[in-house]
This record gives C-alpha cells, structure tokens and sequence, in this order.
C-alpha cells in the first residue's frame, strides 16, 4: 500500500476527521445490546454500532433473484433471465447501518426487495432473526411484515394520493391489529410524528401539501411506526435536495440511536453511504464485489470496480483534484441478461489477466481483517505487483427487436 | 461530501431538552418572581433535580402548546382530499362549466318536462291534424311553436319530452354497462393469471366488432324489441370498454410504490385491492362514464334511427324522431330531423366537454 500514491492517500487525510469520530464511536462496544425484541432505544446506548461483533439480525446467504423473460403470442414462452441479483451473501448486525452501493441497474434495489419478499427471490436463504423468511407462507409472512419495513425513494408515489397522513400511518397499525384502542393509536401516531419532526396537524393533510423532505419523513413515519427493526431504504434521499438529504440522513441516524434500528440503506452516492453506514457493500452486475467496514473501504478500496468508484469522487482541492489518479472504466455495463463468464468485471478491469479472470467467478473472500473482497488477485493489486492495463472498451449490442434471448451480447470494439 | 461535523440538525435542541443548561440557577431561582407561581405548595424540600424536571416539563409544554396553536392558525383546516382539490379545479375550468351547464339543463328539463311542456305529448291536436296533409305539415302556430309531427301532436312538447327517455337510456345503459364491467375489469386485474387471461379475450372479441353492428345484433336477438332491448344492447357494448380500461390501470397499480408500499406494510392483499388499487383505478372509469353517456345515448339514438328502437309510437325520444319521422317529412318539414338532430348533439357534446374536464381535474399530477 505504501508505494501507491493514488487517490486513496488523498481519501485518508480528508478522511481523518471523520476517522476520529468513528473511533470514538467504536469504544463502546455492547454486543448485546439493539437485539430485537428488547425495548427499542431503553438499552441501546447512542452509536454502539460499527464493532461488528453484534448478533446479526438479518442473514442473506446465496440470494438469487432472476427475472424470467417471456415471450410468446399465445403460450408465454420463457426465453431468458434478467439476472438482477446472483448470488449475494451478506450480514447485517443488529443496530448496524448496512450501506449497499452499486451503479444503476445492479441490482441493489431489487436485492432489497427481494430481501423483504417484495419480489420473490428465485433462491438463496434469507434468515431474519433466526427465522427462514423464504420459508414463511401467506399470513405468517405478513405478520412478520410488521418487524421489517422500507423507506422508499420517490416519497410522493410511495404515498397514496387519496390517503390523509392519518390514514397513512394507521394503515399498517391496522394491518396487525394494533390500532384497537383509538386513545392509544392516536398518541402513537402523535409520537411517531414527533419523531421525524412533523406537527401533530399533519395528521389530517394529504402529502401532496407537503415538501418533499417532508413527504419523506412520512415516508419514514409510516415504516416507523410499526416500531420496526429492521429498515431497508431504497435510494432514501436521493430524491431530494442536497441541503434535505442532509436533514433526513441526520433524523434516520437519531431514529437508530434512539430506537436501536437495523439499516439496510441502498444508495448510489457515495458520499451518503459513507456518512451513515457502518459496513458498506459495493455491488457490480448482481454480485457483491467488496465489503468493508465504511473507513477501511473508502481509505483503502481494493476490488478495481471500487477503487474506479472512488476515483469517481471529487476532491475539494483544485491541486489535488488535478493531479489525483481516475480510473476510468471502458465500455459499457454488460447486460444483466447475460453477463460475462467468470468474473462479472474482466470486461471492464484495467487489472484483468489472462488466467482466472474470465473463467472463473471469484468468491467474495476475507482479504485483510473483515474486508471482504471478490477478485482472484485482490493482494496483488493492493501490494501493487499488479499495475492497470488498457481496457479495449466492449459494448452492448442494443437491443434492436432481433430474436430474443441474445439482447446484450457484448461487442469487442478492438 | 457533506461533513458528520457539519451536519446540520445534530446539534439542533428538541423541544424539551432546551432548559437542561440551566441547572446551575436552579437552587438560587427559589425566590424569583414566577417560581412561586408554579410551585404553590412552596415545598422547600424539592431537590434540584425535582424542580428542573418540573421546569423542563412545563417550558415544553408552553412551547408546544404556542406551536400547536401556530399550526391551527397558519394551516388550512383540514387536507385537501383529492376529489375536492378536483371539484376545485374544475369550477375554474371554462370547459366545464359549459358542460355541467348543458348537463344541467338537459337534466333539470327531463325531470321537471311534464311542467315545463305546454301540452300532453301524445295528444292529438284537432287545429293541427286539420292542416296535415301528405306533403305539408304545419309550422309554428301559436301555443304550438315548434308546430306539428306527422300525427298532430304538439312537437315542442314531444321534444321536451324526449329529454327524459333520453335520460332514462342513457343513465341506465351507462350504469349497466359500468357496474359489468367494473365488476370484469376488476377481477381481472385483481387476479391476473388465466382469470385475467379468459376475461380479456372476451372483451377483445367485444371489441372486434364495430359497437352498432355488436348492438344491432343484440337487439335483434331478442325477440320482442322494447326500450329494455336498447338498453341492454347499448349497455353491453360499452361493457368491454369499461373493463379494459379499469383493468390496465388496476395492473398499472399493482406495479405503483403506493401499492408495494402497502404489500411492505402487510397490508391484506384484499385491502390491498379494495383500497388501494381499485379506488386509484376508478377515476379514469369514472370520467370514462361520462363520455360513454354520451355515447349511450348516440347508439341509442341510432338504434332507434334504424328501426331497431322502441316500437311504441307514443313515446317521445329523440332518436325515434329523428329516424322515423324526420327521415320520412325531411322533404316536406326538416325541423323534424333538425330540433331533434340538434338536442342530441347538443346533450352529448355536454357530456363530453363535462367527462374530459373532469379526466383533466381529477388527473393527480394536476395537484400541486
């Protein structure tokens, strides 16, 4: 690491600020505490997560979620798969703030949906505080809705023009018999509003008359209310203004030291991810290719798809900013339909070989105390025994309404 | 990036936790002006802490009532749900206000005709079946200002008439045709799969045929044409375009973020269905019944243009006028074609302007 003078030596002193919070952070250490089912917020003490010893709430082993694509005049014909997730494994602690991150379209939305049986998952294990969610059926399943919510990102489409804010959070309430008593409901409503930072006379408007920040937090006041614990928010900011995102990311952290809430946050900014999250995934084409704590990922990225991500990230310096190293990535993102053999990015990586890389897929493996990493040469890379290369750019053959199944073929351009 | 150390809300007070900097004060505040107020009982033994807590309890609620209040007074009363933001809107739309007018009308016309017409409509007048002849049929005369029909019976009033038939047809064939196809549309897309399947190849054979001749044919099955034939047949052919219409916006639903967000509440996927895809799909049927109103009574109209109507010669209806009589007098009195050709534009253009203001209203990206 030490010879390289690439961009994450400029990532670790901007880092440094935040460095000394984190390690404040990591000192107190109660693996016990934020489990769910104790009293949410009574025992968790504030930002006692980020030690990765907590018992994991929730567990994705080998997760696949392929879509079918059909075609057919009269019998629907399968012809295809889109694979949107293939195979993801991953582990979230109770009251960790899990970030994935991941360009459009690889499947990281479609991961926390599949994780919350929104779309089904074609296989994999997903074991939610030591229940097999997969293996739920009809009314235990939707009963189990009730400890697993989701935040989405369009505020305004995830509410329902036609309901009040009232409606909107009883809604839920209702759906597992805990809005009975009409007292009670309404001081629940009145607190979760509180909570997120809305007035108590929201409750009879309807979100077209709110802001879009504001929309969110209902949005999130909806999820919350159910005293969840765990909360998979898809893109929760991305809708919103930089100077809201801000706010909202700041109420979702109170909310998870208060409530001892476990975060799955989906994200495409960089920046938002690394501010919240504890452990952050990066994902490529439906595979996790790295995941690290949230420091050790942005001051040191080892797989070539992050480390091209990272270099993607401004620095706020003209002279840095001028001299630091860009990867940039040649050609275009394979399709989902058919994605490369062996590893998902040999067709893009400015360190591919010619052995391994494309015919064989690399297991996302420990590399250096907890960093997880998926590429063949992941130490050779980081020791810099391996230097980038010229990438011939390979593009997609656009689908042209050809004959089905073979959209997505990758052209070599060289 | 944005900065943990920046960040703005982190450091912000809550209501509640202001006064917590103010401990220090605490034990030398027991003989200031207002602290007697709030402790009347002048318990010296209170603790500090006792007193704070106190204090703190009621600085909030001072504040949250004066925030409260705030709210009442600044916002509206209440939300605005989304058919009275519609009704709103549409008030402000010239359109229609042209077409609620006309509706209006045509409406208050059909209900109050038996006042409104000056005569029995099915009487035969002995000073105009006088002057009827083959090749002349008299005008306006006075208290007849319409003049005649081919049977010496007082036109204006059969016109006045012929508003309720009209009415009649109309509503019924509409409400018919709507409540059949709401009920198909929406077990289809409510259960998709082969349901859905069966259901759509239907109405596309429905639809494969032009609506008159799919009318035509079915009035002409029956054996006895009366006005319930019409009905019926009109009714039917406005069937598969109610349930396609509410079909595809109840899948386009099924796909929206309100709808997955209620599945991740654990909403029942009945509830899901009745109160959320069905009432977010009826708009468009809604707006859609208006126009086919108008469309009712058209087919209606030509039903009875064709002969296929109603064959009691005593009813006043405007298609009937039109077909029978105004076709076979054109020649000799075309204000038999013309005053009935006329209201049936007139109703339907109503309908319409009414439907497509109403399709602009209650369209939720309108909303602010």
């Amino acid at each position: 690491m030490t010879e390289r003078t690439g961009p994450e030596n400029e990532a670790a002193t901007q880092r440094s600020a935040t460095d000394d919070a984190a390690t404040g952070r990591v000192g107190t250490d109660d693996a016990a505490t934020g489990l769910p089912g104790t009293e949410a917020g009574t025992t968790t003490a504030p930002g006692d997560a980020g030690a990765g010893q907590g018992r994991p709430l929730i567990e994705l082993r080998d997760v696949k979620v392929h879509f079918p694509i059909k075609s057919g005049l009269l019998f629907d014909r399968t012809v295809g798969y889109v694979y949107a997730v293939d195979g993801v494994s991953l582990s979230i602690n109770a009251g960790e703030t899990y970030g994935l991150v991941g360009e459009s379209g690889c499947g990281k939305s479609t991961l926390g949906r599949g994780l919350l049986r929104l779309v089904e998952p074609t296989d994999g294990e997903i074991v939610f505080d030591g229940a097999d969610v997969r293996a739920l059926k009809g009314e235990s399943m939707r009963k189990a809705r009730r400890r697993m919510q989701m935040i989405f990102q369009d505020p305004l489409s995830s509410l329902d023009p036609r309901q009040s804010v009232e409606s909107l959070l009883v809604e839920g309430l209702k759906a597992h018999g805990l809005a009975d008593d009409k007292e009670a409901t309404s001081r629940r409503l009145r607190d979760t509003l509180k909570a997120v930072g809305l007035p108590a006379s929201a409750l009879s408007k309807y979100p077209h008359e709110f802001s879009g920040g504001q929309r969110q937090r209902i949005g999130i006041a909806r999820a919350l209310v159910l005293d969840p614990d765990l909360i998979v928010a898809d893109e929760p900011v991305s809708a919103l203004d930089v100077s809201i995102q801000a706010q909202v990311l700041n109420l979702l952290e109170d909310l998870q030291n208060e409530r001892g809430l476990t975060y799955l946050i989906i994200a495409h900014d960089l920046a938002v991810v690394r501010h919240i999250a504890d452990t952050v995934g990066v994902m490529y084409l439906g595979g996790l290719v790295e995941e690290a704590s949230s420091d050790d990922l942005y001051r040191e990225p080892m797989h070539p798809y992050t480390r091209a991500l990272m270099s993607a990230v401004p620095v706020p310096d003209p002279l840095v900013e001028d001299r630091r190293e860009r990867i940039l990535l040649a050609g275009d993102l394979p399709s989902p339909t058919n994605p490369p053999a062996g590893c998902r990015f040999h067709t893009r990586c400015p360190w591919a070989q010619p052995t391994r890389c494309a015919d064989e897929r690399p297991a996302l493996r420990d590399v250096v105390g907890g960093h997880r990493v998926a590429c063949h040469f992941a130490e050779d890379i980081a020791a810099g025994r391996l230097r980038p290369h010229d990438v011939a750019p390979e593009l997609v053959r656009p689908d042209d309404g050809g004959a089905p199944g073979d959209t997505g073929e990758l052209i070599p351009t060289l | 990036m944005s900065d943990p150390t920046t960040r703005p809300g982190v450091g912000k007070p809550r209501t509640g936790d202001t006064p917590t900097d103010q401990p220090a004060e605490g034990p030398a505040a027991d003989g200031q002006p207002g602290q007697p107020g709030e402790n009347p009982t002048g318990q010296p033994g209170d603790s500090p802490a006792q007193r704070r807590e106190r204090s703190i309890g009621r600085l909030g609620d001072r504040k949250r009532a004066r925030l409260d209040e705030l709210a009442r007074a600044t916002a509206d009363p209440g939300g605005v749900s989304l058919y009275r933001d519609a009704l709103r809107r549409l008030r402000r739309n010239p359109v229609a206000i042209v077409g609620a007018v006309i509706v209006g009308l045509f409406v208050l016309v059909a209900i109050f005709a038996p006042l409104i017409a000056p005569h029995d409509p099915v009487q035969r007048f002995d000073e105009l079946t006088r002057d009827l002849t083959v090749d002349s049929i008299p005008g306006a005369t006075a208290g007849h200002p319409f003049g005649s029909d081919p049977l010496g019976r007082d036109f204006f009033s059969r016109m006045i008439h012929g508003s309720r038939q009209t009415l009649f047809v109309g509503v019924l064939a509409t409400l018919i045709g709507l409540t059949l196809g709401v009920l198909l549309g929406a077990v289809a897309g409510a259960f998709g799969g082969w349901v859905d399947v069966v259901l759509m190849r239907l109405t596309d054979v429905m639809l494969a045929l032009p609506s008159l001749l799919l009318a035509i044919t079915l009035v002409a099955m029956a054996s006895r044409s009366s006005q319930w034939t019409v009905i019926f047949a009109v009714a039917i052919v406005s069937v598969p375009i109610f349930a396609r219409l509410l079909r595809g916006s109840m899948l386009a639903q099924r796909e929206s973020d309100h709808v997955l967000a209620a599945r991740a509440l654990g909403v029942k996927e009945r509830n899901i269905v009745l109160r959320h895809m069905l009432p977010n799909s009826l708009t468009a049927v809604i707006v859609q019944a208006t126009l086919t109103f108008a469309v009712a009574i058209l087919d209606a109209a030509a039903l009875s243009f064709l002969g296929l109507g109603d064959p009691d010669i005593n009813r006043a209806e405007w298609g009937l006028m039109l077909g029978v009589d105004g076709q076979r007098y054109f020649e000799v009195r075309p204000e038999l074609a013309y005053y009935p050709a006329l209201a049936i534009i007139v109703v339907a253009l109503g309908f319409t302007l009414l439907g497509e203001a109403m399709r602009e209203a209650i369209d939720p990206k309108n909303r602010r």
